[in-house]
């Protein structure tokens, strides 16, 4: 059991101490990482999902459980402890979401009944309808991401998840993120989109390749998000009935900021 | 000195693994000479150039660059001795992935891609069944399930294998292929031997024959329906 995880700091681009030397992140907890393109977001998630022993560029240490993981933790590919989940990533797999999801779930030795749960849960976080038959490479954005979060949430078991961007995605991310944590993962998500950096518990922000500061959410920012949240939630269902052929009539903006 | 043989599917990265695993090597003050083979055309030779590690080209023009590879390891294994290298890395760009150009005390590396879809490790052969370490590329580009599936399937062809999953543009995963390099074997010439044979291939198309009818074609050949004969003297 993965209760928590801690990053040493180790040096930034220019060969300089990181100034955080130290973060701890709990199960169930979310985090952020902000910073500007090319501050290192990528390469900390890296550091993570190899569980670096100061052997990367970085020279970073991720403890888990506040101890050094053994070689096999590290190596052997059926503990991977990280999955992860972001923008570029495309369902490749001919075949249709049932058969798809079946062959995971043999791979990760889950039982059949996960295949239901996944499709379920996915089907709460997009608009159109995903079903079994359907084939995997005709979903949408929304759906494709949507049926990776179920996945990971439901039959990827691995306790810690890395997301790297998934605002354009036409998903519920706010649902998506809790989803995720509810499941007693541990959650980073490199991000931009307000509406994803300020629902998280704390957020690392990077520059020059080094972890600059932690930052805690204020309950302002908190009561933020969930207004624009509730943005979220007009361009989402304002998106599925155009793309029903409905006409908009007499549309109130008024989200009560 | 260790030889590392790294073979994969055209495309996957071979090259771009290599760069930032020889770069960490040079950190370290180690030395490495790389043969590129490749049939037709490459430039990687440049790239090699950039991080300072010497580098030959053998174009197989004709012949399959696996068994062209074989062929020639005596003269790369004296190159690399003259240049007082510590690793003598052959990439090669494999055709028909049946050969494994991988000898018994070289590390053998397979880089697979793993946008290639989840039936290619059961595709492959030999270069990947026989292989010490697998490098899967480009996983960040499709999704966590398949990417389970792949690293499954991989096991499949090959349970003893190590697996490394390494992007070729950011190096995550490079530095633990140098750390396996670091601790192979030391090869010498007069015991290596192939850990695969090559395939059957001696027939009238391997020397030249281009009419395409049956009647022409002597040799060891295979009909589709899986029978398989000797036509000839």
């Amino acid at each position: 059991m993965i209760d928590n995880i801690t990053i040493l700091g180790g040096y930034d681009k220019n060969g300089d101490k990181e100034p955080v030397e130290e973060v701890t992140i709990k199960k169930g907890e979310i985090f952020g990482v902000v910073g500007p393109t090319g501050s290192g977001k990528s390469s900390l998630i890296g550091d993570i999902e190899q569980l670096a022993q100061e052997d990367t560029f970085s020279k970073r240490k991720i403890l888990v459980n506040g101890k050094e993981p053994t070689y096999e933790d590290r190596t052997n590919p059926r503990k991977k402890m990280v999955a992860q989940l972001s923008q570029n990533m495309n369902f490749l797999a001919d075949m249709s979401v049932g058969d798809f999801l079946n062959l995971h779930a043999k791979c990760r030795g889950a039982s059949k009944v996960c295949v239901n749960k996944v499709v379920n849960l996915a089907n709460t976080l997009t608009g159109e309808p995903i079903k079994q038959e359907h084939e995997l490479t005709i979903l949408s954005g929304g759906q494709s991401r949507a049926l990776m979060v179920a996945d990971v949430a439901i039959i990827s078991d691995s306790p810690i998840v890395l997301i790297d961007e998934i605002e354009n995605a036409g998903i519920r991310k706010h649902d998506a993120l809790e989803v995720l944590a509810g499941h007693g993962k541990i959650v980073m998500v490199v991000t931009h989109d307000p509406v994803l950096a300020l629902m998280t518990d704390k957020r690392i922000v990077m520059k020059k390749g080094g972890m600059q500061q932690v930052v805690s959410t204020s309950p302002e920012e908190k009561a933020l998000s969930q207004k624009l949240n509730k943005i979220d939630e007009v361009m989402l269902s304002l998106r599925d009935q155009v793309r029903n052929g409905e006409v908009i009539g007499n549309f109130q903006m008024d989200f009560g900021i | 000195m260790r030889m590392v043989i790294v073979a994969g599917t055209p495309g996957s990265g071979k090259t771009a693994v290599l760069i930032h695993a020889l770069r960490s090597l040079n950190e370290r003050n180690l030395k490495s000479s790389v043969v590129k083979i490749d049939c037709l055309y490459t430039d990687d030779d440049q790239k090699f150039s950039k991080i300072g590690v010497p580098t030959k080209i053998g174009l197989s023009m004709d012949m399959c660059p696996d068994h062209y590879a074989i062929y020639n390891l005596e003269e790369m294994i004296s190159w690399a001795q003259e240049n007082e290298s510590d690793f003598l890395v052959v990439e090669t760009a494999g055709l028909c992935h049946r050969c494994a150009p991988f000898t018994m005390n070289s590390l053998g590396v397979c880089v697979i891609d793993a946008t290639s879809g989840p039936n290619t490790p059961l595709k492959v052969g030999p270069f990947l069944s026989t292989s010490d370490i697998a490098v899967i590329t480009k996983g960040d580009m499709i999704s966590q399930a398949e990417r389970e599936i792949f690293r499954e399937r991989v096991l499949e062809v090959n349970p003893n294998c190590k697996i490394i999953e390494a992007n070729g543009l950011s190096g995550q995963g490079c530095i633990e292929l140098a750390e396996e390099m670091l601790i192979s074997k030391e090869v010498s010439l007069d015991e290596e031997k192939l850990r695969h044979s090559a395939p059957l291939a001696v027939c009238t198309l391997c020397v030249g024959e281009t009419k395409v009818n049956k009647k022409y074609h002597r040799g060891i050949l295979r009909r589709i329906d899986g029978f398989q004969s000797y036509q000839g003297e």
